[in-house]
């Protein structure tokens, strides 16, 4: 299953011209900076732009293919849409905004009120008016109301971007959830990579209206496209691991990521279950040898594929540790001593109190 | 009503009426042409604009005898109506109501318009995206949230309705009981010797009419507003 979208069209001197697709469900991050053109995408995928030629497709269904003049109305798309600016009827309690989308839904259900009041935590809210919520509650609240109308898919464009850092907080575990126990597929517009991080499982990244980069999170943390909007000290590979046990001890968990093996601080997480690793290049130490009496608790055999100039002073080492790669950034001058070149055999050391995971239930894919 | 002569209460009752039949009457009408002033774009909207602001600026008299050329008995619209469905607005109070609709729609128009360009057309959008099509959504979001407009509209031009005076004369005439209203009333007594004190008393009427729809007007846009949370 998939969605695909394809779409060119002008407005004023913006020029759009994007075509990408991706497997559902999932989430793909429409990634890139303000102004281009993540939202004219979001209104087209719902309807409420019609491009000059374009085609929209979800899973089986035309929503829009301009060639066989296929338009199909927003109200009819079964696509919910959560707005930046959240929407909510200002005449309307929080209980009937939730109503005015439950009553209009077409489709079969497969949430009502009460589950979607729980998942989000609606219920004290209920008989508020809008403008009494805070920013958080208002946008859980339009995102219970988006998905009462039983979408297909959920767009969200930019939904935390007006909340600070600990409002972001208090909504996001809510989209997590959304993701792990729903399963709907979200089309997810931020210019925040850390919450690329926490939900996505694809990225299109955009620059000035079209698209220059697309893939898994885990290929597009690789790419080097992404480096000039995320800055070069977020930049490192981002791993679907899975976790294989606790050690009290140490209080550490031991996370199996490729071929390799891990020590993250994430406590109660459950054998089995999904973690994102996420290593940052400038946390990652190459060796040439295999290390000993270092405090490094983890270090991964691999072998370079990749050396790339990263600036000046600095080169990204790519190694391959099997079923995974991870990015390094060391000088270029430890370039040389170390003899680094694709084939080499390398280690790559990470402290664990540099990593962080993320607990990713979604099937990785 | 026991402070007012029989005349007095006799012309209150009857701009009340008038005003109340003009401003019912025409409240659809201004609510379609503000939204189609606000909303779309077709050949002739400037044209249809100025025509429907054309009152504001037009000596009431040439309003009242424009209508008598239309309306009259013999009048293009007058006749069909009058043979089609036996209505007769000269010398009615009919014809007092339609000569006020015509005269206070501009002031209607323009207040439902701004409110309606005041509507968010983002939460449409939203309503759309909520599966609501495009009736639904008019009268689910868009009404609601134009309510202030419209109230005030209405208030303001039923006060004005209250004291037309021009265009009711010239059109119907100042017939007792039919379409003898207030201002007509009070030109009335002006025109006999020694009126000045009933003159006095029906001016004082318009004042307090006047002063008391403004003051309703204001109230309840306030509790529109807190309803509307804004």
């Amino acid at each position: 299953m998939m969605l695909s979208v394809a779409a060119a069209c002008r407005l004023g001197s913006f020029t759009l011209n994007v075509s990408f697709e991706f497997p559902t469900p999932g989430v793909v991050a429409l990634f890139g900076r303000s102004g281009c053109g993540k939202t004219t995408v979001t209104n087209i995928i719902a309807g409420l732009l019609r491009p000059d030629s374009g085609c929209v497709i979800l899973d089986d269904t035309v929503l829009l293919d301009s060639q066989r003049r296929i338009a199909v109305r927003p109200e009819l798309r079964r696509i919910g849409y959560v707005f930046q600016d959240t929407r909510l009827f200002p005449h309307l309690s929080v209980a009937a905004n939730l109503a005015y989308a439950q009553k209009r839904a077409i489709g079969p259900p497969y949430v009502d009120v009460a589950a979607v009041s729980r998942m989000l935590d609606l219920v004290p809210m209920m008989n508020r008016r809008t403008h009494q919520l805070s920013g958080g509650e208002r946008q859980r609240v339009a995102i219970g109301r988006a998905l009462l109308t039983q979408p297909r898919l959920l767009v969200l464009d930019e939904p935390l971007a007006a909340l600070d850092d600990a409002r972001r907080e208090d909504v996001l575990p809510y989209l997590e959830t959304l993701r792990d126990q729903l399963a709907i597929p979200m089309v997810y517009v931020t210019h925040d990579f850390a919450e690329v991080l926490r939900l996505a499982t694809h990225i299109v990244l955009m620059e000035s209206g079209s698209v220059t980069a697309m893939g898994t999170v885990g290929e597009m943390s690789l790419n080097p496209a992404l480096r000039s909007i995320i800055g070069p000290d977020a930049v490192g590979s981002i791993i679907d691991g899975v976790v294989l046990g606790f050690d009290p001890s140490s209080n550490l968990t031991r996370v199996r990521v490729g071929e390799g093996e891990i020590n993250v601080q994430a406590g109660g997480l459950a054998a089995g279950t999904a973690l994102r690793v996420q290593l940052l290049a400038r946390d990652v130490i190459v060796s040439t040898q295999l290390p000993r009496h270092l405090s490094v608790r983890n270090s991964l055999a691999g072998t370079v594929t990749g050396l790339h100039g990263d600036d000046d002073e600095s080169d990204l080492v790519t190694i391959d540790i099997g079923g995974a790669e991870i990015l390094s950034r060391i000088t270029k001058a430890a370039t040389r001593e170390l003899s680094l070149k694709p084939g080499v055999k390398a280690w790559a050391l990470v402290k664990s109190v540099s990593l962080r995971g993320h607990a990713f239930a979604a099937r990785p894919l | 009503m026991m402070w007012l002569s029989p005349s007095e209460s006799d012309a209150l009752r009857l701009s009340l009426d008038v005003a109340a039949r003009s401003v019912g009457c025409s409240l659809p009408l201004a609510i379609a042409f503000a939204w189609l002033l606000t909303r779309r774009r077709f050949l002739g909207r400037t044209l249809l604009d100025a025509l429907v602001h054309l009152p504001l600026v037009l000596p009431p008299v040439v309003v009242g005898f424009v209508l008598l050329i239309l309306f009259g008995t013999r009048g293009a619209i007058g006749s069909w109506l009058h043979r089609a469905f036996g209505i007769e607005l000269v010398f009615t109070r009919n014809g007092a109501a339609l000569a006020t609709a015509v005269m206070t729609f501009p002031l209607m128009v323009r207040a439902i318009r701004i409110s309606l360009e005041n509507v968010d057309r983002g939460l449409e959008d939203a309503a759309r995206t909520l599966g609501a099509h495009a009736v639904d959504r008019f009268t689910t979001i868009t009404l609601p949230l134009m309510l202030p407009g419209i109230l005030a509209g209405t208030v303001t031009a039923f006060s004005a309705a209250l004291g037309e005076f021009g265009a009711v004369i010239t059109f119907v005439s100042n017939i007792p009981g039919e379409t003898r209203t207030l201002p007509l009333a009070l030109y009335t007594v002006l025109q006999q010797p020694g009126g000045e004190h009933a003159a006095a008393r029906l001016a004082s009427l318009s004042l307090v009419l006047g002063l008391a729809g403004l003051l309703l007007s204001e109230w309840l846009m306030r509790s529109l507003r807190h309803v509307l949370g804004r």
